[in-house]
C-alpha cells in the first residue's frame, strides 16, 4: 500500500497525461483495483448485502469531502450531513416534481452544495477551531429543521418517496447490482478527481493552511481564496453522496440527515485517517458495516459499535492509516531507508 | 546610482498604551544587506511585522519600488516580491523539503486555475532541486521537513524566502539557534546569493559577529525607535550603542 495523501508526489512530465503518468502510485493503484474488486464483489451476495456494499460507497463519498474540508484542509465542519441531505432532497425533489433526470439533479445537488459550502466558508475567515464547528453546526440544525418543517416542500416527517434510479446509455440500475455498479463508477470518478485535486498545487496549499496558515499567507497563498474553495468542494461532495443516496434508499425523511449523521461522518474521517486519502473508505466501512456485522449481538450492537470504536481511537487516534503510516515508518527506519515517502 | 526598493516612513505601533515602535524611518537600497539590532523588546520583529502586513501600523507608511504598500496584506506582499522569514522555525514538518521549497514558489506560477490543471510540482521540482543545493541540503529534498535538525531547517527556511526570485527578503533572526559551523553555512549563502543575484535583504538578529560581518548597513533601534544608523564599523564605535544595547 502507499498512501501518500499529505505529501503531494511531484509530476516529472508536463501537461495533463504527462502529469498523470508522472503522478501514478499506490493511491491511485489502490482505488482502481478497489473499483475492480467491488465491481464483482456483490455477485451472489444477495440485496441487503449489496445494499450495504453500495451504502458504504455513498457514504465514502461523503467523507471524502470531509476529509477535504478538515483532514487536509484543517478546517473544522460539522455540516456534511447536512450537505448530504441537501443533495438527497435536491434530488429527489426535483426528480419526483419536475420529473428532471437524474445527471442535471447530481449536477445541481453539488453545485448547490458548493455555493452554500462558500458561503459556509466566510465564517472560517474570522474564527478558527471549536469556533468555526459551532457555526457549522448552527447551519446543520438550520437544515434539518427546514426539512422538517417546510413541509410543503420537502414532504416533512413523511417525506418523500418513489425516487427513481438513474438509466446509464439506456440501460436501467433498477436492480441492487446494476445501481452498485453504477455507484461504483461515480465513486472512481469523484475519488480520482479528489486524487488529482490534492496531488496538484491546490492540494499542497490547503495542506500548508492547515499546518500554518501564516507561514502560508507570506509565502502568496491567498488563504481567503483556499480556504473558500476547501469548504466549497468538500460540501460538494457531500452533496454528491446525497444525491445517490437518495435513489439508493428510494426513500428520504429528515432523519439520516440530523446532527448525528454529522458527527458520525466527522467520526469515520478521525477513525479512518485524518487527512489520509484512502481514510474515507476505512472509516465509512468501520461505520457501515461494522454495525451490521455486529448484529448478532442483538440489542448490544450500538453499545459494542462505540466500545469498539473507543478503542479504536485510544490504540491509534491519528486512525487506522495512521497506525498503518506510523508502522511503515518504523519499518523503513529499521531497515535504513529514508526517503521521506509515506506508506 | 542604487535606488531604493523599500522605504519606512514614520512607522509606528501601538498596543493600547504600549508603544512598540515608534516613528521608525530607514531605506533599504538595491542590493543592500541592512541589518537591525537592539535588545529585546525593542521592536524590531513587531516593525517586520508591519512592514510585511502581518500587522497593521498605528501611524507611517510603507513605500515598494516607490508605492505605497502600507498595509498590503502578507500574500500581496509576497507577490510584490518581498519574501521573510520567521523568528522561530516555519517549515512545514509534514512535507519534504523539496515540497516545502515548491510551495514557497508555486503561487508566482500561471493562473489559480492552471496550476490545478498543470503539473502537481507546478514544474519547480529543478528549481527546488537546485536551491536545495544552493543551501546544502540537496541530500535531503526527499527527507520530511521536521525531521532534519534545527539549523538544517533554519537553512530550508531561509531558502523558501528566495523560491520565489524576491525583490526584498526579510529575515527574522535567521542565526537564531544555529550551530557555528552551520552559521558560517547560511552566512556564506546568504552573501552568495547577495553578490552572484543582486538579492537586496533586512536582517533582524542578535548574532552581532554575524550582523557586522554580512551587512553594509546597520540600524540600531530602543524602545522602538531608531537610536543610529551606520556602517558596522561606525556602530561598534559609538558610545551610545555601546551603553544601550551592548551594556558598556
Amino acid at each position: 500500500m502507499s498512501e501518500t495523501a499529505a505529501s503531494p508526489v511531484p509530476a516529472k512530465a508536463s501537461g495533463l497525461a504527462g502529469g498523470l503518468l508522472g503522478r501514478l502510485d499506490g493511491v491511485l493503484l489502490t482505488l482502481v483495483a478497489g473499483a475492480v474488486i467491488l465491481w464483482f464483489l456483490p455477485v451472489g451476495m444477495g440485496r441487503y448485502g449489496t445494499y450495504v456494499l453500495t451504502l458504504w460507497l455513498v457514504t465514502a463519498i461523503a467523507v471524502m469531502g470531509l476529509n477535504l474540508t478538515l483532514g487536509i484542509a484543517g478546517l473544522k465542519s460539522l455540516a456534511q450531513g447536512a450537505f448530504m441531505g441537501i443533495g438527497a432532497y435536491i434530488t429527489a425533489i426535483l426528480g419526483t416534481k419536475l420529473g428532471i433526470d437524474w445527471y442535471t439533479c447530481f449536477a445541481l445537488s453539488g453545485l448547490a452544495c458548493f455555493a452554500l459550502g462558500l458561503v459556509l466558508g466566510f465564517p472560517a475567515l474570522r474564527v478558527k477551531a471549536h469556533y468555526l464547528a459551532f457555526v457549522t453546526l448552527a447551519f446543520s440544525t438550520l437544515v434539518w429543521l427546514v426539512l422538517r418543517n417546510e413541509q410543503w416542500l420537502t414532504g416533512g416527517t413523511f417525506g418523500i418517496s418513489n425516487i427513481a434510479r438513474p438509466t446509464l446509455f439506456g440501460l436501467r440500475t433498477d436492480g441492487a447490482l446494476a445501481f452498485h455498479r453504477f455507484v461504483v463508477v461515480v465513486t472512481l470518478i469523484l475519488a480520482l478527481a479528489l486524487w488529482w485535486l490534492v496531488r496538484s498545487p491546490w492540494g499542497r496549499a490547503f495542506l500548508a493552511l492547515r499546518e500554518n496558515p501564516i507561514r502560508a499567507a507570506s509565502l502568496g497563498i491567498d488563504i481567503r481564496a483556499y480556504t473558500l474553495l476547501a469548504f466549497a468542494i468538500g460540501s460538494a461532495y457531500g452533496g454528491f453522496a446525497g444525491a445517490l443516496y437518495a435513489p439508493l434508499v428510494e426513500f428520504i425523511d429528515p432523519t439520516p440527515f440530523a446532527l448525528s449523521a454529522s458527527f458520525m461522518l466527522l467520526l469515520m474521517v478521525v477513525a479512518g485517517g485524518s487527512g489520509y486519502q484512502l481514510g474515507p473508505f476505512l472509516g465509512a466501512l468501520l461505520a457501515v458495516a461494522l454495525p451490521e456485522w455486529l448484529r448478532f449481538t442483538g440489542g448490544l450492537y450500538l453499545i459494542v459499535f462505540g466500545i469498539v470504536v473507543l478503542l479504536l481511537l485510544i490504540v491509534c487516534p491519528t486512525g487506522i492509516l495512521g497506525l498503518l503510516d506510523r508502522g511503515w515508518t518504523a519499518l523503513k527506519a529499521r531497515f535504513g531507508a529514508s526517503d521521506g515517502s509515506r506508506p | 546610482m542604487t535606488r531604493p526598493v523599500l522605504e519606512v516612513s514614520g512607522l509606528a505601533k501601538h498596543f493600547g498604551g504600549v508603544v512598540a515602535v515608534d516613528g521608525v524611518s530607514f531605506t533599504v537600497n538595491e542590493g543592500e544587506i541592512l541589518g537591525i539590532i537592539g535588545p529585546n523588546g525593542c521592536g524590531k520583529s513587531t516593525l517586520f511585522n508591519c512592514i510585511l502586513g502581518q500587522l497593521l501600523p498605528s501611524a507611517g507608511t510603507v513605500r515598494l519600488d516607490g508605492m505605497d504598500v502600507t498595509g498590503a496584506t502578507p500574500e500581496a506582499m509576497n507577490r510584490q516580491g518581498v519574501s521573510r522569514t520567521f523568528q522561530l522555525l516555519q517549515v512545514f514538518p509534514e512535507l519534504t523539503v523539496r515540497e516545502n521549497l515548491i510551495l514557497a514558489g508555486q503561487e508566482h506560477r500561471g493562473s489559480m486555475l492552471s496550476r490545478l490543471f498543470g503539473p502537481g510540482d507546478a514544474g519547480l521540482t529543478a528549481e527546488a532541486d537546485r536551491m536545495a543545493e544552493v543551501f546544502r541540503l540537496g541530500h535531503l529534498t526527499k527527507a520530511k521537513a521536521g525531521g532534519l535538525s534545527y539549523g538544517q531547517q533554519k537553512l530550508l527556511d531561509a531558502a523558501m524566502a528566495f523560491m520565489a526570485g524576491p525583490r526584498l527578503v526579510l529575515l527574522d533572526e535567521p542565526a537564531g539557534g544555529v550551530n557555528l559551523t552551520m552559521l558560517a553555512d547560511l552566512k556564506e549563502r546568504l552573501r552568495a546569493m547577495n553578490v552572484e543575484h543582486g538579492a537586496t535583504f533586512v536582517v533582524i538578529e542578535h548574532n552581532m559577529d554575524f550582523v557586522m560581518s554580512l551587512c553594509t548597513r546597520v540600524i540600531v533601534m530602543v524602545e522602538g525607535k531608531v537610536l543610529m544608523s551606520g556602517t558596522p564599523a561606525e556602530v561598534r564605535a559609538d558610545p551610545a550603542v555601546l551603553d544601550a544595547y551592548l551594556g558598556h
